[in-house]
């Protein structure tokens, strides 16, 4: 199996703070991650490999400085990292973003034809859960999103089975390869990399690719220009006019402030006493 | 979404644009009615509700569209829209389209959107309705924007579309200028829902799609329902506890558990408690966990940060309790306790036991 992995470095958003007078972005010093949705997506992908062959390679696009998840990456195991990265790519929505990025894997498949690329579920900045199936979509993968677990692979018949995750249930899907496949977190967690792979992805070259090294013939569809959103306004939301009425805490007893919670909370919403009291009186 | 510059986004929005002739005709608001196994998703009809505001304030027509069988749970579907605002239906009845997969439901929908042309097509964020806006989208090469929290119409007519941005940090608002639809995703529960009108008229707009299940490559072979009992209902429950990192440590999150079962609460937590692993996912509240619109929402140890803020601010009643007076959660809780939740919570707990006791007696 030929894999491509999609990964994207993220600011580890836990970590991220506003500054409480100016209400901007303090991005200064937090540190970048592997979006942590991906890696559920690279350990599936590492298996699949270990139990057929061939090869696992991943692919980011973002600055320079994105080549250390690409190494991180390769430490877990890949093969092979490309990064692509042009300032032609700067403002990129999802549907300039999974352009790029399928333009990339198009031109991998040149070398040896992609059985399957994975992405993550989505990413914990953007959120979005577009660019997965904009790749499939534009590559004319099969789609298999929200997968929970990858029950079977027939490299023969080129056929592979996986539950997925929907709204009141689990579908068990079969279907064809070249697919697109974003995993579930809860599924394999990734593994860690033996000392042999983190000593090569120390060292390992990686491929950068500018627009015109991936393939891309018209930059107008990349970034800002080939992005059809548009970012009108950030902004921080409004604190509530009245801020949270206070119950007196401090020094007092149990009893005093437990009355006094229920006391408030019966007099903010008038049916909740009744409905409670009916609620226990069935139990 | 993107990460892009502020400056340079501004620069762009403020180009005086002028939409393409080909996009002219586009018009009327729509809301995709996500009908899966025959069962409606309610994120349809809170859609509806908010989809009837934007249609109003435009002056156009507010379409439900609608792909499944022919057969009762259809044409209930059809009446439910249009009671929930819905002027008219667009239906592709198709026996194909019980169970979902992506390749059937996206050639049926961008095949409606070729030729009726809405402006703005609005879905529901779930799995089924991320699954298919991206492909809907992408194939139309238009503007898809996520997991909206507010929409409105800005004065030249466009949709402005606000998310949390920057991991839930910060809102922004978002348009898509150029391209028609202008598409976005609404998570479930973040939308109120609208009060049903049972005897409203509407149309309903037949349209056929030629599917054939030999060129339907993705098979279905099972689908395994979720047990009742297993089904965490958090977005839907009346009240909601939910604990965060003021808990301290793991073994702590049975205070929470504790009051929940006294109260007969669904309960939940903050995304660090999911990230370190003291609670399942499922039961993460927030931006990127569950959003909830419950009677009642009683917040322990939780800062209150935009990401958790936007999935419970639809709540009557919200009581937070933390040490930190200055946490953005007293920013939006109407009533507070400033102090530890440890100690606070078990106090709670005996005093709803022992006031539901009474009533228990009595009755």
């Amino acid at each position: 199996m030929n894999i491509v992995v999609c990964i994207k470095q993220v600011p580890d958003s836990a970590q991220i703070r506003v500054h409480p007078v100016t209400n901007t972005i303090m991005r200064q010093g937090v540190p970048t991650i592997i979006n942590p949705y991906d890696l559920f997506s690279l350990e599936a992908a590492l298996a699949l490999r270990d139990m057929t062959g061939g090869t696992v390679t991943v692919l980011t696009m973002g600055p320079p400085m994105a080549e250390e998840s690409l190494r991180k990456a390769l430490g877990y195991g890949a093969d092979r990292a490309v990064l692509l990265t042009d300032r032609f790519f700067a403002g990129s929505d999802t549907l300039a973003t999974s352009y790029a990025l399928s333009t990339a894997i198009a031109k991998l498949a040149e070398e040896a034809p992609i059985d399957m690329v994975f992405c993550g579920k989505q990413t914990i900045d953007g959120d979005t859960a577009q660019v997965g199936p904009g790749i499939a979509c534009r590559l004319g993968l099969n789609q298999l999103t929200y997968v929970t677990a990858v029950d079977g692979l027939d490299a023969a018949a080129r056929e592979i089975t996986v539950q997925r995750r929907s709204e009141g249930g689990v579908q068990v899907l079969r279907t064809k390869l070249p697919v697109m496949v974003t995993m579930l977190e809860g599924s394999a967690s990734i593994r860690r990399g033996t000392l042999p792979d983190l000593l090569r992805a120390a060292r390992a070259p990686i491929t950068v690719w500018n627009a015109a090294a991936a393939g891309i013939e018209d930059v107008q569809r990349c970034g800002l220009r080939g992005s059809p959103t548009v970012v009108k306004k950030v902004f921080a939301p409004k604190p509530r006019a009245e801020k949270a009425k206070l119950i007196d805490v401090k020094g007092r007893r149990d009893g005093e402030i437990a009355a006094d919670t229920l006391a408030a909370l019966f007099a903010a919403l008038p049916k909740l006493e009744g409905d409670l009291a009916r609620q226990a009186v069935q139990a | 979404m993107t990460d892009a510059p502020k400056a340079a986004a501004a620069g762009r929005a403020q180009m005086k644009t002028e939409l393409p002739e080909r996009f002219r005709d586009y018009k009327h608001v729509w809301v995709f009615i996500e009908m899966e196994r025959g069962q409606v998703h309610p994120v349809s009809w809170e859609l509806l509700g908010e989809g009837r505001k934007l249609a109003d304030r435009l002056g156009v027509e507010l379409a439900g569209a609608l792909l499944g069988p022919a057969g009762p749970a259809t044409e209930a579907a059809v009446r439910e829209a249009v009671s929930y605002g819905a002027d008219l239906v667009y239906l592709v009845e198709h026996p194909l389209l019980g169970d979902y997969r992506n390749q059937p439901y996206a050639e049926a929908m961008t095949a409606l959107v070729n030729t009726y042309k809405p402006e703005i097509l609005l879905l529901g964020a779930t799995t089924l309705g991320r699954d298919l806006a991206g492909t809907v989208a992408t194939t139309l090469a238009t503007g898809l924007t996520a997991d909206c929290t507010a929409l409105a119409i800005d004065g030249e007519g466009s949709l402005a579309a606000t998310r949390p941005t920057f991991g839930g940090t910060l809102l922004c608002t978002i348009h898509t200028l150029n391209f028609r639809p202008q598409m976005a995703t609404v998570r479930p529960r973040v939308m109120a829902m609208p009060e049903a009108e049972p005897g409203r008229q509407g149309r309903v707009v037949r349209h056929a799609v030629d599917l054939e299940e030999s060129r339907i490559v993705t098979k279905i072979l099972d689908f395994i329902p979720d047990l009742s009992t297993n089904k965490v209902r958090l977005a839907y429950a009346d009240i909601v506890v939910a604990g965060g990192l003021g808990l301290q440590k793991p073994e702590n999150f049975r205070l929470i558990t504790d009051l929940a079962e006294v109260l007969g609460a669904e309960y939940g937590c903050s995304r660090p408690l999911v990230q370190k692993g003291w609670v399942a996912a499922e039961r993460q509240i927030g931006q990127t966990g569950k959003t909830i619109r419950p009677r009642l929402y009683i917040a322990a140890g939780i800062s209150g940060a935009i990401q958790h803020r936007v999935g419970v601010e639809g709540a009557d009643c919200i009581l937070a309790i933390n040490s930190d007076a200055g946490a953005p959660i007293f920013d939006f809780a109407h009533l507070g306790m400033v102090g530890d939740a440890l100690t606070i919570l078990p106090t709670l707990t005996e005093a709803f036991r022992r006031h539901l006791a009474v009533d228990r007696l009595a009755g």
